[in-house]
């Protein structure tokens, strides 16, 4: 069966008065249906700029997609103009962002909002649309839901927020969630509430999610395909389980061995990783990471790794091999990949 | 023992490496891309070198000096901007009046810019009453007529405040007088902006860290929060020259400005009051000027408010 | 640890800020009650973690410690200077000992002025060093912080934002201070610059032998730097312990709540677990419950908890709890 979504060498950048910035440098990945993508990386790595490409939301300028194609069942939704864009968003793919007081009109109701959605794209009248509004708030678990229909955001607090707001992505019933650090504002209790949510429905509607953090933890819980950001680039795919038993990029690597974990005391100190974020201003050639990368040999500064798969549905992009510090030295044109491996 | 130390630039060859833009580099990349601000920062500037040059070109005495046979004379090889009621060089009289409208445009924004400052920056730093009374009071200045406030001081200061030298000219005691109503009147708008300022950065945290080290509040107050309100200050400032300007024109177009034989762009406006018609060149060319100066000094200013712009600034 | 005695004693520690109303005339009508009385000790040498989600007060408890605000009620107490007594001169000479790094490492750094400037101001303030001597100190200041020393005439936006947290700490110990409030120095920074900026403090703590009450919400961080840490919710401490034996063996049913959210990043453990699931949201500090602060979300509440507030128990090797159904 086709994938829902494909995604194929995207890459974007930004033109700005200090220069150019390769936000994303062509990534490539595919999502089954019903599935959980995670996406996860630092700030600056591209994954929210990844979904706003696909989404259509960049600002051009100074934004540019330069490159690449954005499948949903089987058409490119960059070749989409933004009438044609307007129809895929809320009811095809819906998008809940980090901070919902900024993406929640302050001076609409909130049972407005979600309303006026299902007015639009799906032709319910004034009445029916408010139906169907408090029970999409009595779903997320929004008590009194048909009192709370008529407050404002600012009634609302943070979690309830950014229930609401899910609320609002799943209105119209879309094929695809893409959750952007949906959680990352929020307190650790609610966050909880929040993902308790989210695998809820999923189980119940069968929701196909992209979700996006920086929380390796959340991540672990949640997903079951994991891509890990670095530079704009992938630097490993996987499925969860793999990615954190067996982590095969040493960014990868390192980022865990950072984490200080609260169901284990430590007394050690922190492994950490050396040197600074990459300054997506000037990229330097080779791969991003060598710089920071304590297994960097000298062609990882001169060539940047394609991903390969490393083992059974694990690819990572790597001259070394982490596990014996060996680097592989055949030519690039030569390592086969299955994958969609990314060009530079 | 974690490795060496650390260059602040990222880790990259330093060859790759653009230099980080200053502030002020930034700002002024983004002022350049105002055309029209560009335009009025050389307008000014021609017209600087029009007063100043202008004078070594022509004598303050010729500026002042009548000829009853020329009088209203058209613009002519002789005179080329024409002669005035009483027979003066038109051209000769914009460059001096030019001097004095400048100046006082320049200096009443010195004096609005000093009493709106310190007035803002105490109402909004220790809030409380003292910003109650203070601000209540700006409230009360912006009430006050402008040329209530001029008549009163006009025949109050009359003859009292001694002429004064100034970089080779002499100038009357209505000059200063001019300079400080003008400032008086027009310093709220800049305080309530500075109260703003002040109200919202006095919470920040590097302020709390100053307040953390036991850093006197004066200290705080000049050394902390002033230098990063600049920007609300300048384009005030700059804005505030240009309606200093019209400001002294229609003083004097009323009457109530500096005298004759001084010249100024305003007064001379108001010379020119029986004659609109029939010698157009009477307004026509210090109208011009005002126009020009006033123009240039708003563009400037959108530029300026624009490259400033403190969310497009912020790290 | 606890070898030295007590450093800094709070005692009944308050903090409400007014909610004011009236245009001329401005009436108090509320109080946001931000700590509404938080005793504890923090021994010399130690560093006491105080964690929470938002809106619990331990910012304010972090701030008010310092007199950043005036206590509404209570003690802070000093090397046995009281703190909350002291004004003027004397404060601020105090001020030279105890110190504060702060969470926003972008905001937290006056953006016109030099590092130089910035990490001098307190041997300005104090006149610890002038001239030459000063330039020297914050030399050697950012070379602790493992700063290169060349760049001290750069600005702070030139730095990437673990270095401006460096720089916070350079200024933080530019007086020689035995006591820092780290005050969520951690959180606005990306992950794996966090442990780059943990390892300097510790360092630095068994090098200058600081003490350091370490305000934090990432409990797995916590568990890793403290040695004592203190549960806040809604103004009022309800639990305190060795980190060991909270993290392992939690009592108050809000620090078990808070413990099982925490994710870990391990993805069979996560399938596993059984998380508790707090209902609702925390209630605002203007208006807390009556009784326990907790008592409206709590699984196990009592009666008694919506009528008294809990009283605060030792249950043995230095941990305390404030519950009715589980001290």
């Amino acid at each position: 069966m086709a994938p829902l979504l494909e995604v194929q060498d995207l890459t974007t950048r930004f033109d700005t008065l200090e220069g150019v910035v390769h936000a994303v440098n062509g990534i490539s990945y595919t999502l089954e249906e019903g599935e959980t993508l995670g996406i996860v990386g630092e700030s600056g790595c591209g994954k929210s700029v990844s979904v706003l490409s696909i989404m259509g939301l960049i600002p051009q300028p100074p934004g540019k997609i330069v490159a690449g194609r954005v499948l949903y069942r089987g058409q490119d939704l960059l070749q989409r103009d933004e009438e044609q864009m307007e129809h895929i968003r809320g009811r095809e793919i819906a998008m809940v962002f980090q901070d919902p007081m900024t993406s929640l009109n302050p001076v609409l109701t909130v049972g407005r909002q979600i309303s006026e959605a299902l007015v639009v794209h799906l032709g319910m009248t004034e009445a029916e649309a408010r139906h169907r509004a408090i029970e999409l708030l009595a779903m997320v678990g929004i008590p009194q839901a048909d009192e709370r229909y008529a407050d404002y955001p600012h009634q609302f607090s943070g979690g309830m927020r950014q229930r609401a707001m899910i609320a609002m992505a799943l209105s119209c019933n879309p094929s695809i969630l893409i959750a952007d650090e949906p959680t990352t504002a929020l307190d650790v209790t609610i966050q909880a509430q929040i993902v308790d949510l989210v695998k809820t429905l999923r189980e119940r509607l069968g929701m196909t999610v992209i979700w996006i953090t920086h929380d390796l933890g959340v991540i672990a819980g949640l997903a079951e395909k994991v891509i890990v950001m670095y530079a704009g680039f992938i630097v490993e795919r996987g499925n969860v389980d793999d990615i954190y038993a067996d982590p095969r990029h040493p960014y990868t690597l390192a980022l865990l061995k950072s984490l200080p974990r609260v169901d284990r005391s430590s007394k050690e100190r922190l492994a950490t990783i050396q040197g600074l974020p990459p300054d997506l201003l000037g990229l330097p050639p080779g791969c991003p990471f060598a710089a920071r990368c304590d297994y960097a040999v000298e062609r990882c500064r001169q060539e940047n790794p394609r991903l390969e798969f490393v083992a059974s549905g694990h690819e990572a992009a790597c001259w070394v091999d982490v596990a014996t510090r060996r680097s592989d030295s055949r030519p690039a044109d030569a390592v086969s990949s299955k994958s969609t491996g990314r060009e530079r | 023992m974690e490795t060496a130390i650390e260059s602040p630039i990222a880790a990259v060859p330093e060859e790759l490496e653009a230099p980080p833009l200053t502030p002020r580099e930034l700002v002024w990349r983004r002022f350049r891309r105002h055309k029209m601000a560009v335009a009025g920062v050389f307008m000014l500037i021609l017209l600087l070198l029009y007063s100043v040059a202008g004078a070594f070109v022509f004598p303050e005495s010729y500026a002042n000096l009548t000829e009853t046979g020329a009088r209203l004379q058209p613009p002519s090889a002789a005179h080329p901007f024409g002669t005035d009621t009483v027979g003066r060089d038109i051209l000769a009289r914009t460059i001096y009046g030019g001097q004095i409208s400048l100046l006082i445009g320049l200096f009443a924004v010195v004096v609005e810019v000093i009493v709106g400052v310190l007035i803002g920056a105490i109402a909004g730093y220790y809030g409380g009453w003292i910003d109650s009374v203070l601000m209540r009071f700006t409230e009360a200045m912006f009430n006050v007529p402008q040329i209530f406030l001029l008549l009163v001081m006009a025949r109050f200061f009359a003859g009292k405040i001694p002429t004064v030298q100034f970089l080779g000219r002499t100038f009357s005691g209505s000059v200063i007088v001019i300079i400080l109503i003008i400032g008086m009147t027009s310093w709220m708008y800049l305080a309530r902006i500075v109260r703003a300022n002040f109200l919202s950065l006095k919470e920040r945290e590097f302020v709390l860290a100053a307040h953390t080290t036991g850093t006197t509040n004066l200290a705080i107050i000049f050394q902390h929060i002033l230098p990063n309100s600049m920007a609300p200050i300048i384009v005030a400032a700059t804005l505030g020259v240009a309606s200093a300007i019209l400001s002294e024109a229609y003083i004097s177009f009323l009457g109530l400005g500096v005298q004759p034989p001084t010249a100024t762009w305003g007064n001379m406006l108001d010379g020119a009051y029986n004659y609109i018609e029939s010698a157009p060149w009477l307004w026509a060319f210090p109208g011009m000027l005002i126009v020009l100066t006033v123009l240039s000094i708003n563009f400037v200013g959108d530029g300026l408010r624009d490259a400033l712009d403190p969310r497009t600034l912020a790290q | 640890m606890n070898g030295d005695g007590v450093l800094v004693q709070v005692e009944g520690l308050k903090k409400h800020f007014p909610i004011t109303r009236g245009i001329i005339i401005q009436r108090q009508v509320g109080a946001i009650r931000a700590v509404d009385g938080v005793t504890f000790d923090i021994y010399r040498g130690e560093t006491l973690g105080l964690v929470g989600e938002s809106g619990c007060g331990k910012t304010t408890t972090g701030r008010t410690i310092l007199q950043l605000y005036r206590p509404t009620a209570g003690r802070v107490i000093f090397d046995g200077i009281d703190l909350t007594a002291v004004k003027g001169g004397e404060l601020r000479r105090t001020r030279q000992r105890i110190q504060m790094i702060f969470q926003d490492p972008y905001a937290s750094l006056n953006p016109r002025m030099t590092i130089a400037r910035i990490i001098s101001e307190p041997l300005r303030t104090h006149k610890l060093a002038s001239g030459k001597e000063q330039v020297e100190r914050v030399q050697e200041l950012l070379q602790i912080v493992r700063l290169n020393p060349r760049f001290i005439n750069r600005y702070p936006h030139e730095f990437s934002g673990g270095q401006r947290q460096r720089i916070g700490v350079a200024r933080a110990l530019a007086s020689d201070p035995e006591f820092i409030v780290c005050d969520e120095p951690i959180s606005a920074l990306d992950v794996s610059i966090q442990a780059q900026v943990v390892n300097l403090l510790e360092d630095l703590q068994d090098e200058l032998g600081l003490t350091y009450l370490f305000i934090a919400h990432d409990l797995s961080m916590v568990r890793h730097i403290c040695n004592r840490v203190a549960v806040m919710y809604l103004g009022k401490i309800v639990e305190l312990a060795q980190k060991d034996e909270l993290y392992d063996h939690p009592i108050h049913p809000y620090t078990q709540a808070l413990l099982s959210a925490v994710p870990v990043p391990d993805p069979p453990l996560e399938r596993k677990r059984q998380r508790i699931i707090l209902e609702g949201d925390v209630p605002s500090p203007a208006d807390p419950p009556p009784g326990c602060h907790f008592s409206t979300r709590c699984p196990v509440a009592g009666k008694i908890c919506s009528e008294e507030e809990p009283p605060w128990r030792d249950v043995g090797g230095g941990h305390f709890v404030a519950c009715h159904s589980r001290g």
